[in-house]
């Protein structure tokens, strides 16, 4: 049962029942309590008829009753809380390449945060050699927390949150950023709530602010994490106020990573921790040797609806041939059928940032236009000269991609002889 | 065995389009549907009760309208549908809603942690994928993300049941789809797990499942009958909050050139330009 919103102080109480007409919802009544005081009667609150007015604080004559102040819920000594930290994913001895774009976005918010706030990384696996936290450290890192663990030698979601709670237990960190991988996005869901914090999925911008508490007035440095709602038909901000640490997951090519400064200095704390025993088994991981990374291509040659046809992504595979790229898509493509969905690029699909994204028949639905963002160069061909994609083109052509596809691949094999 | 499946009532969000002159969302027209990834978790639950028998309970936090995905649910074959509706669950962030979804879960079973839980990989209108692990945390379960398929292994799943316990537990094998390939994983129930759309196609409703659905009871959940701590629901309990939304922001867009009726203009200036970046071999 819920606290009453008011305390009626026994001591002062006389039982003069005037808080009992003062009060509008009859939340107030006496109760008899011999030799209290003169009356032997003490007010007695009902905490669920209660609206927390507070018309009965001035009408106690006695200053017997006060208004309970409402407990915010939220994480203790927020101000034990320093550090930013960065989940460096490693699978197979390799450190993901988003976690060297959250350190260089890390050494931002440091910046940004002032005071003696540190950069760390959290390392985890079995066999870590020690490549990977100098690495981490040219990258960024001051701090580098490894766990070393043969329960961490395969990804394990519930060994992983056991070990990154216990983790922020101890050290207590300000801000964690992920990249939300397929194992940043699952286990570090959960770290969150094990440590009873929020968590910003997919955020696309970040930076650290001295803020105004809401519920409490204090100025704080607080996390603001900026990320598409509602499928990406508006941009939100959100804080994580009353608690830490402020947790975030960032998609990869979001943030790009800083050359790497291999004179930087950094510390490497092995964390020795008692792990729970892996609940489930990893039998055996199937790595398709044709799996596509569109992400990992410099000149990406998209296709969307207007294509029409899974044959005619044909034309586009030459293209991206001669042009030394890959072929991508929009999400109308993958819905209907024609391309699978790791070639898919937008908010369901693949975050890409290539040098050149060069895209025939896409309309450009904000959600699309999210995932290129990161793009250096666009250009896009599509009959209609009001499709948004023309909003974030750096050339846009109208036309009919089925005669201008053609020609352009006709144009490039040509090489500009004769041509 | 007990199946329970989380779904979601959302918003169309393949439809809502930006009205470009005030940059306002146009939601007219917007229609309610299941989260789709959700069809393919409860398509999941109703293959293992097909295979191995199983009660196969739906819950689904929202308002009074999320009835009608409970309804289609139970058309399809599910046995028991749970709505968990309140105003004070309004606003909950994916904390308060994973610690909501976890107490409902455990009054619709009784107290009890059901053998499995299943929730699609992400809905459509949030797009976190958080509250599947948050209410695997509040369970104190298992947790297993991207699952493709779900097979039952050699103790067939009753789970956690009485009698000698067998000697190699392995209640599922599952295979879920993780950015190095597709992993082979087994385990023991209880578990949570979040379902892909790789998974089986979901079936239509049967006429009769229909019928039999429009007639079936939905137990409504509120914050008292979950005996949920007032503080740690809704709004309140939520520890991030949406402090501003603003509009995407737009880029100008760049040279336009018009090749209707002249292709081979439209292919020379895109050479050009390919010319020019550096970016022709």
């Amino acid at each position: 049962m819920a606290d009453a919103p008011i305390f009626i102080d026994p001591a002062k109480c006389k039982g003069c029942t005037k808080c009992v007409k003062g009060c509008g919802f009859g939340a107030l009544k006496m109760v008899d309590a011999p030799g209290a005081n003169k009356a032997g009667k003490l007010a007695e609150v009902d905490p669920a008829a209660c609206k927390a007015c507070f018309a009965c604080v001035p009408a106690c004559p006695f200053k017997a009753i006060s208004e309970v102040k409402q407990e915010i819920y939220g994480t203790a000594d927020l101000d034990s809380y320093k550090n930013i930290w960065v989940f460096a994913e490693q699978t197979g001895g390799v450190i993901a390449e988003v976690a060297f774009e959250l350190l260089a976005k890390a050494l931002e918010l440091k910046a940004q945060r002032g005071g003696d706030a540190q950069v760390a990384a959290i390392l985890l696996g079995h066999g870590l050699k020690p490549e990977l936290e100098q690495s981490l450290i040219a990258a960024g890192a001051d701090v580098v927390y490894k766990v070393d663990d043969p329960a961490l030698a395969d990804y394990e979601a519930n060994v992983y949150v056991d070990a990154v709670a216990q983790l922020v237990e101890m050290h207590k960190p300000e801000v964690i950023l992920a990249g939300a991988t397929a194992v940043g996005r699952a286990f570090f869901a959960r770290v969150a709530v094990k440590v009873r914090t929020g968590l910003t999925a997919d955020c696309t911008m970040l930076k650290v602010e001295e803020t105004k508490n809401k519920d409490t007035g204090a100025m704080q440095m607080l996390l603001h994490q900026t990320r598409p709602a509602f499928g990406g038909n508006i941009m939100a901000t959100i804080m994580t106020p009353n608690h830490r640490p402020q947790m975030a997951t960032v998609r990869p090519k979001v943030f790009k990573k800083a050359p790497p400064d291999p004179a930087r200095k950094g510390k490497v704390l092995l964390e020795a921790l008692k792990l729970i025993a892996p609940q489930t088994k990893l039998v055996k991981t199937m790595r398709d040797p044709d799996a596509i990374d569109i992400a990992a291509h410099d000149i990406l040659v998209s296709g969307g609806r207007g294509l029409k046809s899974a044959d005619n992504f044909k034309l586009l595979f030459r293209l991206a041939e001669l042009l030394g790229g890959e072929v991508s898509c929009s999400r109308a493509c993958v819905d209907a059928g024609w391309a699978p969905v790791a070639r898919q690029v937008g908010q369901t699909g693949k975050t890409v940032a290539p040098k050149l994204y060069l895209c025939f028949g896409i309309s450009g639905a904000i959600q699309h236009l999210e995932g290129i963002r990161g793009a250096d160069t666009i250009i896009a061909v599509n009959s209609d000269p009001n499709a948004p994609i023309f909003g974030v083109a750096d050339l846009g052509i109208v036309g009919d991609l089925f005669e201008i596809l053609p020609a352009l691949v006709k144009e490039l094999e040509h090489g500009g002889r004769g041509g | 065995m007990r199946i329970v499946v989380c779904i979601k009532q959302v918003p169309d969000t393949t439809n809502v389009r930006i009205n470009p002159k005030t940059n306002t969302l146009m939601r007219e027209g917007v229609e309610s549907i299941v989260n789709p990834f959700d069809e393919y978790a409860l398509e999941e639950a109703l293959r293992l009760k097909d295979q191995a028998g199983a009660h196969v309970m739906v819950v689904s936090m929202g308002p009074p309208q999320a009835m009608a995905v409970l309804r289609e649910a139970l058309a399809r074959g599910a046995d028991d549908a749970f709505l968990v509706s309140s105003r004070a669950f309004g606003g909950a962030d994916t904390l308060a809603t994973s610690y909501t979804l976890a107490m409902a879960i455990k009054k619709a079973c009784g107290g009890e942690t059901p053998d499995l839980v299943l929730f699609g990989k992400q809905a459509i209108d949030g797009d976190t994928a958080q509250v599947g692990p948050g209410v695997s945390e509040f369970l104190g379960v298992p947790l297993v993300t991207y699952v493709k398929s779900i097979s039952l292994g050699e103790s067939g799943g009753t789970g956690g049941g009485s009698g000698a316990p067998a000697p190699l537990p392995k209640d599922f094998v599952v295979t879920t789809i993780m950015d190095d390939g597709e992993h082979v994983i087994e385990g023991k129930f209880p578990a949570v797990m979040t379902v892909l759309k790789e998974a089986s196609v979901p079936r239509f409703a049967p006429l009769a499942g229909a019928m039999r659905a429009a007639k079936s009871e939905i137990t409504v959940l509120d914050e008292k009958s979950i005996a949920a701590d007032p503080i740690r629901i809704g709004l309140k309990g939520s520890p991030t909050k949406v402090v501003t939304i603003f509009p995407p922001p737009v880029k100008g867009g760049g040279e336009k050139v018009d090749a209707r009726g002249d292709a081979a203009a439209g292919a020379k200036a895109i050479a050009k330009f390919l010319a020019e970046k550096g970016l022709v071999k």
